[in-house]
């Protein structure tokens, strides 16, 4: 009898690959946990974590008392202490109480150590705007973390991705934190959810940037919840004749710069796109590593396309702070005009 | 888990309810205190009225707004439901210069403050992120981080008490900083630094903690394994349990605790044992993680229903309801059709009041929008 493995694919959400993902992680790892306010019988605001508590009990998925410096902190405790904790923190904006923790505490302690020490947390936070949210609850905080040396930044942009990235997190020895684009809970597309262990490696995923449509004109470089809007970008410029290669970082550190210097090389023009405000952002910090090491490619500046230097607006006027499609076609006729 | 007994009973966080000051039963009858009956004990009939015409009035504001986000007029609503007594009682108890820093559901306190409570849909509605001149009413914009504005009311408190506006002994100039929270609030490590702070410095804060059972869909049980009001007594501050659906009570444990403050006495902490009869929020649903029979049972301990029972035996006339009726059905109407006249901002609101200065990346960003969307004009004009 023949046995070999089935590739089982199922079109599922964004937010249910990531409950997929979650669920086989624990399967594999009895040390893997989720702790969180809310994840348990209501599985989540998001419903994330829909089903998971009954199934693995409460000792495994927690209900915490409302405090985020509180989950973050006791979090570290139980990853020294052998556990692979996975946080939720309610929203974006409700990151800041455990800001001090991630950044003095659980991005340092393996540094402090000298390796000594494992701190295998992921704190997984749904973010970005488009859900028409009161204030607090649509914001854009990666690249705090992500200029914090010693944590890994992710964003998946699709529910395939959204299901092997939370596991590859999960197996990272490093702390990840794993950003979530809220506005795309609810997309659908066909995931693989047969992907076996080995597919999920030891974490050396998170390092890799994905060429989501490729394109010879301009390279579009974007992450989380604006891949979708550069894919769309994409499409509407082909209808006037341009063909833009959209890369989808994954990461926003370590960011993949080998895999968009090397479209870049070949398009010769860059506009890098993020809900994130851009004074300061990610973007500026491409747009100027891919000068240093494209610079006899590139016929036009790197333009960036991101949020303004406000806090975010309200619900009623954030089409407009949101990167758009119109917005990312506009960059890209400028860099093309030059 | 919070599940009720046979009768439908429940046992609060940390055991019975015996420290529980209650002047009011659920079937409206008055009972006596010996601390704290004076405090309300000269309310003759207009005064109860005034306190039942203001829980009603709240009560469908409540009800308006949690009707119009079904109607798609507002993005989100935290209904109050439930809470009015705790809110009225308390918030009635304050005086004009008393400061208030409330959550994000207090609407029965707005009301006592004078705060047109129209305002309050403007954030609900994604068109500001305040909506009121917290100046105006001495009623701070809301707090949506739970727990921070705790350590704003009790550096609040520690500005009136350098200025001196403390126990003179002069009810015109003594005055006092509230900060309103729930239950879920208190495991917040800044209420927890608030209480710190209050009880090292004698602030004139009070911590009106309304415990209305559940922080989304967490039981209080699992915030806390003692009464909420002995977090505040592990800190020094003087602390009392009040049921939070009797409105005389909630007036009176915030009477003696204004009074506290404003004398020189220092902070205290209310916990006010209440509950939230609706959803969290109108994006929650409450049927995952309670049940019928507990939401039966608070329903019988309704706070409206209660001084409503109280003014019956009292003899109170049946045209006293049905003007009252009449008057928010008039409401009613008022709040919707203001709520539908919020317009929407314009675009270069965005740029507004980002720094109290002239900011170079500020305005750069709004010049390039500006001539971005003005291209986009002449792009239409031409074509
Ligand atoms: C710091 C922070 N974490 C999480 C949230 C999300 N959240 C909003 S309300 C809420 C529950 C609050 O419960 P409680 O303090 O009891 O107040 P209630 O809403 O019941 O009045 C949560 C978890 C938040 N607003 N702020």
């Amino acid at each position: 009898m023949s046995t070999t493995v089935e590739s089982s694919t199922e079109r599922i959400t964004l937010g249910k690959a990531i409950n997929l993902g979650l669920r086989r992680a624990m399967e594999r790892d009895p040390k893997v946990m989720l702790m969180g306010e809310d994840i348990g019988p209501l599985g989540g605001v998001f419903r994330v974590t829909d089903g998971l508590q009954k199934d693995f009990g409460s000792e495994r998925v927690v209900d915490t008392p409302l405090a985020e410096s509180g989950i973050v902190g006791t979090a570290i405790g139980l990853a020294v202490a052998g556990y692979r904790p996975v946080c939720e923190i309610q929203f974006d904006g409700f990151i800041f109480p455990a800001f001090n923790q991630i950044t003095t505490q659980l991005a340092k302690m393996h540094y402090r150590s000298r390796g000594a020490v494992h701190v295998p947390v992921v704190i997984r936070v749904p973010y970005g705007g488009g859900i028409g949210a009161v204030e607090h609850h649509s914001e854009s905080p990666e690249v705090l973390f992500a200029h914090t040396p010693g944590l890994r930044v992710i964003t998946p942009a699709t529910p395939a991705d959204a299901f092997t990235m939370i596991q590859q997190a999960i197996a990272s020895p490093d702390p990840v934190l794993f950003f979530e684009p809220k506005a795309r809970y609810w997309d659908k597309a066909e995931v693989d959810v047969s992907a076996t262990d080995s597919a999920i490696g030891g974490g050396d995923g998170l390092n890799t940037a994905r060429v989501a449509r490729p394109g010879t004109d301009v390279t579009v470089v974007a992450y989380g919840p604006a891949v979708a809007t550069a894919l769309r970008a994409a499409a509407a410029a082909e209808a006037d004749g341009i063909s833009l290669e959209v890369i989808d970082l994954r990461a926003v550190s370590p960011i993949d710069f080998p895999t968009i210097a090397a479209s870049v090389r070949r398009t010769g023009r860059l506009v890098v796109v993020h809900e994130a405000p851009t004074f300061l952002g990610a973007g500026g910090e491409i747009a100027a590593r891919i000068t240093e090491e494209c610079f006899y490619h590139l016929e036009a500046p790197v333009l960036r396309v991101g949020g303004f230097h406000t806090p975010y607006p309200v619900s009623k006027i954030e089409e407009e702070y949101l990167p758009n499609l119109d917005r990312v076609l506009h960059a890209v006729d400028t860099v093309l005009s030059h | 888990m919070f599940t009720p007994d046979a009768d439908g009973d429940t046992t609060p966080v940390g055991g019975p309810d015996d420290d529980l000051i209650q002047l009011l039963t659920p079937d409206g009858e008055r009972v006596h205190h010996e601390s704290y009956s004076a405090r309300v004990d000269h309310l003759d009939t207009e005064a109860l009225q005034s306190l039942y015409r203001d829980m009603v009035m709240v009560r469908r504001f409540d009800t308006e707004a949690t009707s119009l986000q079904r109607h798609g007029e507002l993005g989100l609503w935290p209904p109050c439901l439930g809470q009015e007594a705790a809110q009225v009682g308390s918030g009635r108890a304050l005086g004009v210069r008393d400061y208030v820093f409330p959550s994000y559901r207090e609407l029965g306190v707005a009301w006592t403050r004078g705060v047109d409570l129209r305002k309050t849909l403007h954030l609900f509605r994604g068109e500001d992120h305040g909506g009121w001149d917290p100046a105006e009413h001495n009623f701070h914009l809301y707090t949506l981080v739970i727990g921070a504005h705790t350590l704003h009311a009790t550096g609040y408190a520690m500005g009136i008490q350098r200025d001196g506006d403390v126990g003179t002994g002069n009810p015109d100039r003594d005055r006092a900083a509230v900060a309103y929270f729930g239950d879920g609030a208190t495991a917040q490590g800044d209420v927890n630094e608030a209480l710190t702070f209050a009880a090292v410095n004698d602030a004139p804060v009070v911590f009106f903690c309304q415990n209305n059972q559940w922080a989304i869909s967490e039981p209080a049980q699992q915030q806390s394994r003692v009464p909420l009001f002995h977090r505040g007594r592990g800190f020094g501050v003087p602390s009392v349990r009040v049921d939070g659906n009797d409105v005389l009570a909630s007036h009176a444990v915030m009477l003696e605790a204004l009074e506290r403050a404003r004398s020189g006495g220092g902070p205290t902490f209310i916990e006010a044992v209440t509950y939230r009869m609706g959803a969290h929020t109108t994006s929650d649903d409450p049927t995952k993680y309670r049940t019928r029979a507990e939401e039966e049972m608070w329903r019988r301990r309704d706070p409206i229903d209660r001084l409503h029972a109280l003014l019956v035996r009292e003899g109170e006339s049946e045209q006293f309801f049905t003007e009252l009726e009449a008057e928010t059905e008039q409401f009613g109407a008022e709040i919707r059709e203001y709520c539908r006249a919020i317009a929407a901002p314009g675009t270069e609101r965005m740029f507004e009041h980002v720094y109290a200065s002239e900011n170079p990346q500020v305005s750069a960003d709004r010049a390039w929008l500006a001539e971005y969307e003005e291209g986009f004009a002449t792009e239409e004009a031409s074509a």
